[in-house]
């Protein structure tokens, strides 16, 4: 693929900003998002949603434009045709059934009724609700909507996959199911976009994060490089080792070490270092010394890490 | 429209047209369209336990008078608001707007199939309540006299023009009921504007009485009003310049267009924020 045509298949926010009345909800947000699994993080009212529904056309940027590949959401012909929404609304037409809800949006697409059909048994086995998919949605429990919504947002085959809080309301079972059904659809080459607010999952999730605080994006990317633009907070890297003191003592010779605190079993220690690159650079030749290294690992290159330092740890990343 | 869109739409009113008639909100709309059948009905069973049946022509033109006054401008009017109102006010206070416009149709096809289902309901309820009432009203008449009036008196044709003139007023009210819906969150105060509107309708000047659903349907009533009404009922139903009913049907449907086409413009501008409802 060219690097045009590459380009053509992100989605972009140029200059966005809504404001609800007086009220902003994002303000001058500018992003180019690749394929793969990209969450949205951020604080309650740090505008996910509205950076959602913007994306998806429900609601209209008060400046600036989205785009889908280039397609706008006012021409939703083309526009959802690329694009599935599981949105964080828990309410869907009255008096249907889980069958009813999919094959009726199929309908809406264009398909014939056996395609619909089809296509509907195929997405709602897909997020196993087979045995429910003629009871009435009204008598679902919540992890059961929430399928029911995944499966309405994936039954035309979009290229790219909106998820307002998708996870919510899953036991830890289908939870996992469902992770792992994002991770084949990005591997793919789909586009998934969601929001949530269990960190450790969107570390385990994501290939690049959008971390949101009142309106504004204050980083995008992929968590270990947005964690080393973050200067003011040195990284912090675990090191398993048999002769932790002696590492500490070498290791204090660098100027970018900030700190090095030997461990309580004393089988390692946490260093506080200002240049990763250099520390670990240095740690190689630390280790030809026979000092025992068993394990390197980084500390505070994770979401909940980087979300602290960007965000606050004071505010709940909802 | 493209064959998909067509099918699109269809797809709308299949969704739509069990919502329009068997809606639970919409309950109190049946009890609209019997209010002048039972009246009737009544009536009738007055006049058979009397054992005198009254004047036919009386009856006539107490049914026209009734038809315009309290039928088209009151119970076809307040049932299209309960029905065209709800169609898209309906979705956002069940918060389930989203499910159409996150589907690849467009807007104005969804506007389509709604207000089809929704005209369809309003004809349905509406010109069935025009024909009930119309045999309630002469049931105790002997029937040579009302094979008499309807095949060799006009009598079909009138009811004919009964009931077109209710299916016309169902399209009048639906469609401007259908855009006041999705610009207003309160039916009650377009609702309240339009019934002031279409009942000064008499009053106003020649060019504004155009701009009016009942203006049209005052030209194609098939029979004069009661001469005993009060004058200022009278300044209410009688077109002092009648139109040819061509024209008149034409500016039914011109408005009815218009209207849509102006609910179509401001549905493309719609956003969903149930939040602030």
């Amino acid at each position: 693929m060219t690097d045009n045509a590459s380009y053509s298949r992100r989605i972009s926010f140029d200059d966005v900003s809504k404001f609800y009345g007086d009220v902003l909800g994002v303000n001058r947000v500018t992003l180019s998002i690749p394929p793969g699994i990209t969450s949205l993080v951020g604080p309650n009212g740090s505008g996910k949603t509205t950076l959602m529904n913007l994306m998806t056309g429900l609601i209209r940027p008060t400046r600036g434009s989205v785009r889908v590949f280039g397609i706008s959401s006012s021409d939703p012909e083309r526009f959802f045709r690329e694009v599935g929404y599981c949105t964080q609304f828990d309410t869907f037409p009255r008096g249907m059934t889980g069958y009813q809800f999919v094959y009726s949006f199929l309908r809406l697409y264009g398909c014939t009724a056996l395609e619909a059909d089809e296509l509907t048994w195929r997405s709602i086995e897909r997020v196993n609700l087979v045995e429910a998919a003629h009871r009435k949605i009204a008598a679902y429990s919540k992890g059961m909507r929430q399928r029911i919504k995944l499966a309405q947002a994936t039954c035309h085959g979009p290229s790219v996959l909106v998820l307002d809080e998708p996870l919510n309301g899953l036991d830890p079972l289908v939870r996992a199911e469902t992770i792992a059904l994002f991770k084949v659809l990005a591997e793919d080459g789909m586009h998934v976009i969601l929001s949530s607010h269990v960190l450790h999952e969107v570390d385990a999730i994501s290939d690049q994060v959008i971390m949101l605080s009142n309106g504004y994006v204050v980083a995008e990317g992929q968590i270990r490089s947005v964690r080393s633009e973050i200067r003011e907070h040195p990284m912090q890297i675990v090191v398993r080792c048999r002769k932790p003191a002696e590492v500490a003592a070498k290791l204090f010779e660098q100027e970018q070490v900030v700190e090095a605190r030997v461990h309580g079993d004393g089988r390692g220690l946490l260093v506080k270092t200002r240049d990763a690159d250099s520390f670990y650079r240095l740690l190689n030749k630390i280790a030809l010394n026979g000092v025992g290294i068993e394990a390197v690992a980084p500390a505070d290159d994770d979401a909940n890490s980087v979300y602290e330092y960007l965000i606050g740890s004071e505010e709940t990343a909802r | 429209m493209t064959t998909t869109q067509i099918s699109q739409a269809l797809a709308v009113f299949r969704l739509e047209w069990k919502k329009s008639f068997f809606a639970r909100r919409g309950l109190w709309i049946y009890l609209l369209a019997l209010m002048p059948i039972v009246l009737y009905g009544g009536h009738s069973i007055i006049q058979i336990k009397i054992g005198r049946p009254c004047d036919f022509g009386m009856d006539t033109t107490i049914f026209a008078t009734v038809f315009q006054v309290f039928y088209l401008r009151l119970l076809v009017f307040f049932g299209c608001v309960g029905i065209f109102m709800n169609l898209f006010r309906g979705e956002v206070l069940d918060r389930s707007l989203h499910f159409y416009f996150l589907a690849p149709v467009r807007r104005e096809i969804v506007l389509a199939g709604k207000f089809a289902a929704g005209l369809t309901a309003a004809i349905a309820v509406f010109c069935t309540s025009t024909i009930m009432q119309f045999a309630a009203l002469y049931a105790h008449f002997d029937s040579s006299l009302m094979r008499e009036y309807l095949f060799h008196n006009n009598g079909l044709a009138h009811l004919g023009s009964y009931v077109a003139v209710t299916a016309l007023a169902c399209l009048g009210y639906g469609s401007v009921f259908a855009a006041a819906g999705i610009r207003y969150r309160n039916p009650i105060i377009p609702a309240a504007v339009i019934v002031v509107w279409e009942a000064a309708n008499g009053f106003l000047p020649a060019v504004l009485q155009k701009f009016s659903i009942i203006y049209y349907l005052k030209s194609l009533c098939p029979l004069e009003i009661s001469p005993d009404v009060p004058k200022f009922l009278e300044l209410l139903v009688v077109n002092p310049e009648p139109m040819a009913p061509f024209l008149a049907v034409t500016g039914v449907l011109a408005m009815s267009l218009l209207l849509l086409l102006a609910g179509s413009w401001r549905l493309q501008r719609t956003e969903i924020n149930y939040a602030a409802e």
